[in-house]
């Protein structure tokens, strides 16, 4: 047996044992709340333990050796790295946000899916393996050994550059999970937000702060076990329920035909057409408010003022009197914001007037046209979402950390099995919730609404995971009357499948596991990016190692920081840019990574220029077109969203980079040399 | 006589059957990548582009266009990504074999 192989072997008795355990606390907390241990302290246990947990491994892994630190000493085994790959990869939107978008969006939500699998052929096939080969400690630090170019050929500009895409994308990227690790923590346990933000800042950096990517590593494999245990158990239950076999993946075939004929009874049923209509009738008013500006904004303070007096003539129940200032106090304030307001509501009561579309049938539209800009967008985001995939750094990053370039290749087919046993259950799951919600929730009566519904409506009280309100009267629940977020449907699966509350804060403990790890690896990809590339490289060549791991802790300090304040902030505008990460990175780096490594003659100048054109087409893109940065949707080429502006900057990335390349001296016998190095087996 | 003339010669021999070597396993991998890269593509965009007219046939109680969007697609990259694996340690195989076959 070789030394790799007892490796191997020492680190799967390691995680078996580490399941057994985790399975026996979860049958522990099961009996534990049989005896009727409170909720809210199963929400504390699961945090804790798990958090506990992480910091714990980060401990046992910490380092202050540079190839431990950044590249977790390239030994890991193909099989592990996958896992960890996976866990980086699998975000607090894949595990919570997804399965709601596709319950929401049906068929057009399976982009996401297409996109973010389809994104490892390229990673495998284009990339990966000759990262590897190069042997580098980043993605700046590969693209700038292979171009070259700037004060000594070191690839100064073309490092720089990297740099700061690095930065651009992960930054983003990591505000919106820390953000989701304050939202999970604080539904869970009660806690304020900004205290969820930093419990989870604390686990994130006793572990890469102590470990680097050892440490993140370790800890990324145990979290993708409790994300995996904590998907799979809910769905495969909802899969017993509805289709009699617990496959998820298989049962939800049988599941679909009677989804079909269910939303075909409630498209033409009378009373949900009642209570569509109502919702019309709203828009309509809305719209004839709007219309009749500034005066129906006067017209509107004065009748809520007079309901107040009118309420106080009467002396009203003390409920009413609240009732009745608090509509005055929410009244809009100016003419304006009484536009924005109604607006809003108008396009929400619109939007809900709306007859529910079909869940499997792809690009449903009134006409070919608008259906043909449908499939069009589908298309341009699902390549978008592929492309980007190939150029995020901390997903590249881990190509390193294996043992070979054969083991690079296995790691990325092991990545994508392990997302795939999560990817293939979320499309599942979001059809047997449905079925669930249509079968057993339309119809049933007011008076009898299941607990899950007030317990998951109450969590949040501005914006209600779930509201179901009773429009027209009758006291039946209408498909219509309920309002849902899509982050309800994974939180409230084990509830809404009978399971006990354990299974619920197991799912919790899911989502605070792929938050924190896709952030544990977005702070290291950032952080490394500083240390190695920008100060190591650029600043103070001659440092030691030493010094050179504890800048990068001190710096992985420093952004962690940074990132939770901004995550503290709740950020509207950044949170919803986190789709257009993608975009940014394909057009940032793939050209680059790409011909970089199949192209001979591409040189640091098409480099600079490639990239530049790219970022700077995609970013005119999304200003021009995405009404929250000030653009509107009246200039959109070819009618593709504005997070598929990567359609368009890749392609100009790549025409350029072609065109300065061509135009400019050929590369020097040394970057000629390295990537003859590359290209070459081991 | 013979032998410091011998040695330069099988220098210069066995580069130039290193360099044959390399230009044969990159030219395999370029193959090969071409191949799966195509595949792919045909993948991805036929499942996507056709989707309207795959929704006719149904596979197992999935409308076919939703298959292979949900499972279908991602199932074949990851027999892509595998095969490529497969394929590209047998051309490192062939590689380690020409290098110390030969004399």
């Amino acid at each position: 047996m070789t030394k790799a192989q007892r490796y191997f072997r020492k680190l799967s008795r390691y995680y078996l044992w580490f399941t057994a355990c985790f399975g026996a606390f979860l049958v522990a907390l099961a009996l534990l709340e049989n005896e009727g241990m409170p909720r809210l302290w199963i929400g504390y246990l699961f945090m804790f333990a798990t958090i506990g947990l992480y910091a714990t491994i980060g401990v046992i892994s910490r380092t202050a050796n540079v190839t431990e630190y950044y590249v977790a000493g390239r030994r890991v085994p193909a099989l592990f790295n996958g896992m960890a790959t996976a866990a980086d990869w699998i975000s607090a939107a894949s595990f919570i946000s997804l399965a709601g978008g596709l319950y929401l969006h049906g068929f057009d939500g399976l982009a996401y899916i297409m996109g973010w699998t389809g994104g490892y052929c390229l990673v495998a096939l284009l990339i990966a393996p000759y990262l590897r080969k190069s042997a580098q400690f980043t993605i700046p630090d590969f693209l700038a050994a292979r171009y070259g170019g700037g004060a000594g050929g070191r690839g100064g500009p073309v490092r720089a550059m990297a740099v700061g895409a690095t930065i651009i994308v992960s930054f983003t990227y990591v505000v919106a999970q820390i953000y989701a690790v304050g939202l999970i923590a604080s539904r869970f346990t009660g806690v304020d937000f900004s205290v969820g933000i930093f419990l989870g800042l604390a686990s994130i950096l006793v572990c890469s702060f102590l470990g680097g990517m050892r440490a993140i590593t370790w800890t990324q494999v145990a979290q993708y076990i409790i994300i995996l245990v904590a998907f799979l158990i809910p769905t495969m239950w909802l899969s017993v329920k509805h289709a009699d076999n617990p496959v998820p993946q298989v049962a939800y075939g049988a599941v679909l035909p009677k989804l079909a004929a269910r939303e075909a009874q409630l498209v033409t049923d009378p009373k949900e057409i009642d209570v569509r209509q109502r919702f019309h009738d709203r828009a309509e008013a809305l719209s004839a408010r709007l219309a009749a500006l500034p005066a129906s904004w006067d017209a509107g303070r004065r009748d809520a003022q007079r309901q107040l007096d009118a309420v106080r003539l009467r002396n009203g129940s003390l409920s009413e009197l609240r009732a009745a200032e608090r509509s005055l106090i929410a009244y809009p304030k100016t003419p304006a914001d009484a536009a924005r307001l109604w607006r809003e509501q108008r396009d929400a009561n619109l939007a809900r007037s709306t007859i529910p579309e079909a869940h499997a049938t792809p690009f449903p539209g009134p006409n070919q046209a608008s259906s043909d800009i449908r499939r069009n967008n589908f298309l341009a985001l699902v390549l978008c979402l592929m492309l980007g995939t190939a150029a995020l750094p901390h997903i590249l990053m881990r190509s390193y950390t294996t043992a070979s370039v054969h083991a690079s290749r296995q790691s990325v087919f092991w990545t994508l099995f392990f997302i795939l046993l999560i990817y293939l259950t979320i499309p599942a799951l979001a059809v047997l919730a449905k079925y669930d919600i249509y079968t057993s929730l339309v119809g049933s009566d007011f008076a009898a609404l299941p607990n899950w519904i007030a317990y998951w409506g109450n969590v949040d009280k501005i914006n209600p995971l779930i509201s179901v309100v009773d429009i027209n009267g009758d006291g039946i629940v209408q498909l219509a009357e309920i309002a849902i977020d899509g982050d309800v449907l994974v939180l409230a699966t084990p509830e809404m499948g009978g399971l006990p509350y354990v299974i619920s804060g197991l799912v919790a403990a899911g989502g605070l596991a792929a938050a924190l790890s896709t952030a544990d690896g977005l702070l290291l990809a950032i952080s490394n990016a500083l240390s190695h590339d920008v100060y190591y490289k650029m600043v103070d060549p001659k440092a030691s190692t030493q010094k050179r791991v504890t800048i990068s802790k001190l710096l992985l300090l420093a952004v962690a920081f940074i990132a939770a304040y901004a995550a503290s902030q709740k950020p509207a505008d950044i949170l919803s840019l986190v789709g257009a990460a993608f975009s940014l990175a394909a057009s940032l780096l793939f050209p680059a990574l790409a011909l970089g490594v199949f192209w001979k003659r591409a040189n640091h100048i098409g480099a600079i220029a490639g990239m530049a054109t790219g970022f700077l087409v995609c970013l005119f893109y999304m200003l021009h077109t995405n009404p929250i940065l000030g653009g509107s949707a009246a200039g959109q080429w070819f009618h593709i969203a504005p997070i598929s502006a990567g359609v368009f900057g890749v392609p100009a990335g790549i025409v350029v980079m072609v065109i300065a390349s061509l135009l400019t001296r050929a590369p020097d016998q040394a970057a000629q040399g390295l990537l003859d190095h590359i290209r070459a087996p081991e | 006589m013979t032998m410091p003339d011998a040695i330069p010669l099988d220098h210069a021999a066995r580069r130039t059957r290193l360099l044959a070597a390399r230009a044969a396993h990159w030219r395999q991998a370029r193959r090969v990548t071409a191949l799966l890269l195509a595949l792919w593509l045909v993948t991805s965009f036929g499942a996507v582009w056709f989707a309207r007219d795959l929704a006719r046939w149904s596979l197992f109680g999935w409308p076919l266009s939703f298959y292979m969007a949900a499972q279908g697609a991602s199932l074949v990259y990851l027999t892509i990504i595998g095969a490529y694996a497969w394929l590209m340690r047998r051309a490192d195989q062939h590689y380690a074999h020409a290098l110390d076959g030969a004399p």
